[in-house]
């Protein structure tokens, strides 16, 4: 029997390349530092929800309507008649979540170790288009419940399209396939989030990871563990990705399970952050409701949008301050004048730096989730403008000054010397 | 390090126990329901079949889903179909939305999920917040919900009350709900009962719990069960770690 299944396995072998050359390239001799720490296991926690969000995709498609007319009541048929529906709509409305916080996670890691640096900067960029197709994909999904979020939602961001000069209008309606959001937007939407997206992210993962594998990976300390190889020819600091990183992300792996579990069965709606309550309501479009926020992982980005004044009553400037908020990212590896990666050994100004863009983001994070309003108005010598939007005004600001000084604050900033081998 | 990354998690575990509130400014009681109390829930079915299921449709429940509330089919259909729908149909309304709209000037939105979007501290407060306005095209207004197009549909059970600013402060002890939800005003608001209901104020309280109750299990039915599975799930996924963990250590005890 033994020896039937390997003559098949060498007749495989003969004729197509080697799955186990491919799996010694990848995984048994790919040698990865040994000193990743928590901050590192967040890549692979990102392939897993992309998994999950995949498998529990084709179980939805099968029950959901992409009709404007059926579309509410066949999610809540799911909910209530498909046997065991609610758990794979909550699978697939949480990890929608997961994916974004894990994809933060990783790219702040990038951010702290240096990782996008030379010779990495293709693995970013990859990265960076991962994320942004990851956003595409996430706002064409939202709006397949049809509820008054997904409705309006859509509605804000596809008249954000409408406010580029000349094209804009038509290009909006180009996009809705309709004057307003309906039933043909809901098809489209539909077919993008379920193929054509998932598609392109499946090929810009499986370029990220193979750039990846061809550099190799970087580590907290930033050191090059390629520089001091043994006898053997492996890395002194690395340690083969199998089985080491596949026992060490499995354990990692059952732990955030543990995790997306707790909001999936005990707090699927995570307060109205996860599963909105407005969403409940069935789309209608003769009603706005009074506050419209997209969902929590946009939220940054909104209120920069919303930050910037409009101009000559267009809320262009804004579209292109957001736009641009976000195509920075893929400018990093040559804004970063640093000699060093990690920053353990970078100095006091981009260590500051980043606290700052911390903060920064996660306010315009809150922000964007809330009214203008929420607190309140400034007195009269700020012309009893809102708070938060002067809040939100300057946190813009900062996360531009991020960007647009690192050439200068990278460049002199007082870096500690490092070392040649891994501190554990 | 670690404590940086757990932060935000915590914040976000925090946020989904905050307490929604009304828009209206009127502070919202919170409503003491029980999922798995199922003498509440039978009582809620009853009282949403007999007061709600008139002019509101619950289009996505169905009438045998109910046997979740330890009722029997047959005891479904004796008891809680009022209209000629087979018990395994959904709740459906025989008033159209046109027909609702002409009579109270919005139509009756459907309560299958309304749970979901309003939340149960917010059902609890608006029921027993329905005051007499004789402004109002119904006759009735709402102290959660201002101009609510609904009149007091379970009035009968209530009595007929009034809602405005109390009389001018004679000493008498400072009770009704309109100190605690601090109108700037100035002005106490307060209630009155004008005729009283069939109930006295306890009953009917209990009696919009149960239907609360009962709006909440609607609008996720798989809700007790989810927990159930969830505290299994985390069971397995605890014990499934320490294997892990350990595995982990083993193949790691050689590297340094």
């Amino acid at each position: 029997m033994a020896g039937r299944l390997l003559a098949l396995w060498d007749w495989f072998d003969a004729r197509m390349p080697s799955l186990a050359e491919e799996f010694r390239k990848h995984a048994a001799e790919y040698y990865a530092p040994k000193n990743f720490n928590f901050w590192y296991f967040f890549g692979a926690l990102s392939g897993i929800v992309l998994v999950i969000q995949i498998v529990s995709g084709i179980f939805l498609t099968m029950n959901y309507k992409p009709d404007a007319a059926l579309a509410f009541g066949s999610v809540e048929y799911i909910m209530r008649d498909v046997p065991g529906g609610w758990i794979i709509r909550y699978i697939h409305s949480t990890g929608a979540s997961a994916f974004f916080i894990v994809v933060y996670l990783h790219m702040f890691r990038g951010l702290l170790y240096g990782s996008y640096q030379r010779p990495r900067e293709l693995v970013w960029i990859f990265g960076v288009l991962i994320y942004l197709t990851l956003m595409g994909e996430a706002f064409f999904g939202y709006l397949l419940p049809w509820g008054q979020m997904s409705y309006w939602g859509a509605q804000v961001i596809v008249n954000l399209f409408g406010t580029i000069p000349f094209i804009g209008p038509d290009l909006a309606v180009w996009i809705r396939g309709d004057y307003v959001v309906g039933d043909a937007t809901l098809n489209r939407f539909f077919a993008l989030h379920v193929i054509a997206v998932p598609l392109v992210l499946l090929g810009l993962v499986t370029a990220h990871i193979l750039a990846l594998h061809d550099v190799g990976s970087n580590n907290p300390d930033g050191v090059d563990i390629k520089k001091t190889k043994g006898p053997d020819g492996h890395p002194l600091d690395g340690v083969p990705f199998h089985p080491y990183y596949t026992v060490k992300d499995f354990a990692g792996a059952v732990a955030f399970m543990a995790l997306f579990c707790f909001v999936l069965f005990f707090v699927p709606e995570m307060g109205g952050y996860f599963l909105e309550d407005n969403n409940f309501i069935p789309a209608d479009p003769l009603k706005t409701p009074p506050h419209i926020a997209p969902v929590w992982y946009f939220t940054p980005y909104y209120s920069i949008l919303r930050a910037v004044p409009p101009l000559f009553n267009s809320q262009f400037p804004g579209v292109m301050a957001m736009g641009i908020a976000t195509l920075i990212l893929f400018f990093l590896p040559w804004l970063d004048r640093a000699p060093v990666r990690s920053i353990r050994y970078r100095g006091p100004l981009y260590k500051g730096a980043l606290a700052i863009f911390v903060v920064v983001f996660l306010t315009l994070g809150y922000l964007g989730t809330e009214p203008v309003t929420v607190w309140g108005q400034a007195g009269a010598w700020l012309g009893h403008a809102d708070r938060a939007t002067i809040a939100a005004r300057i946190c813009s600001l900062l996360y531009f000054a991020f960007f647009f000084l690192m050439p200068w604050y990278t460049a002199i900033d007082k870096t500690k010397p490092v070392p040649e081998r891994v501190t554990m | 390090m670690k404590t940086l990354l757990l932060a935000p998690l915590f914040a976000l575990l925090a946020a989904a126990t905050a307490a929604r509130a009304s828009e209206g400014g009127y502070p919202l009681d919170r409503a003491p329901i029980d999922p798995k109390d199922l003498v509440s829930l039978q009582a809620g079915a009853r009282t949403f079949v007999n007061y709600c299921l008139n002019c509101h449709g619950a289009q996505y429940m169905r009438y045998n889903r109910l046997e979740d509330l330890g009722l029997t089919e047959s005891q479904i259909r004796d008891n809680l179909v009022l209209t000629d729908a087979k018990v395994g149909d959904t709740m459906k309304v025989a008033l159209s939305a046109k027909d609702g709209k002409a009579m109270f000037g919005a139509a009756p939105p459907d309560l299958s999920v309304i749970a979901r979007s309003r939340g149960a501290d917010w059902l609890y407060t608006y029921l027993r917040s329905f005051y007499r306005d004789d402004s109002s095209p119904t006759g009735w207004n709402n102290a959660v919900f201002p101009q609510v197009a609904m009149p007091h549909a379970l009035w009968t059970l209530q009595g007929e009350r009034a809602y405005g600013p109390a009389p001018a402060a004679e000493g008498e002890g400072k009770e009704g709900k309109g100190e605690e939800g601090g109108h700037g005003a100035g002005r106490e608001m307060a209630w009155t009962q004008l005729s009283p209901g069939t109930m006295s104020e306890v009953q009917y309280d209990t009696t919009v719990r149960d239907l609360v109750n009962f709006l909440v299990y609607m609008g996720e039915p798989s809700a007790v069960n989810r927990r159930r599975i969830g505290i299994v799930a985390l069971f397995v996924l605890g014990i499934l770690f320490i294997f892990a963990y350990a595995l982990k250590k083993e193949y790691w005890k050689d590297v340094h």
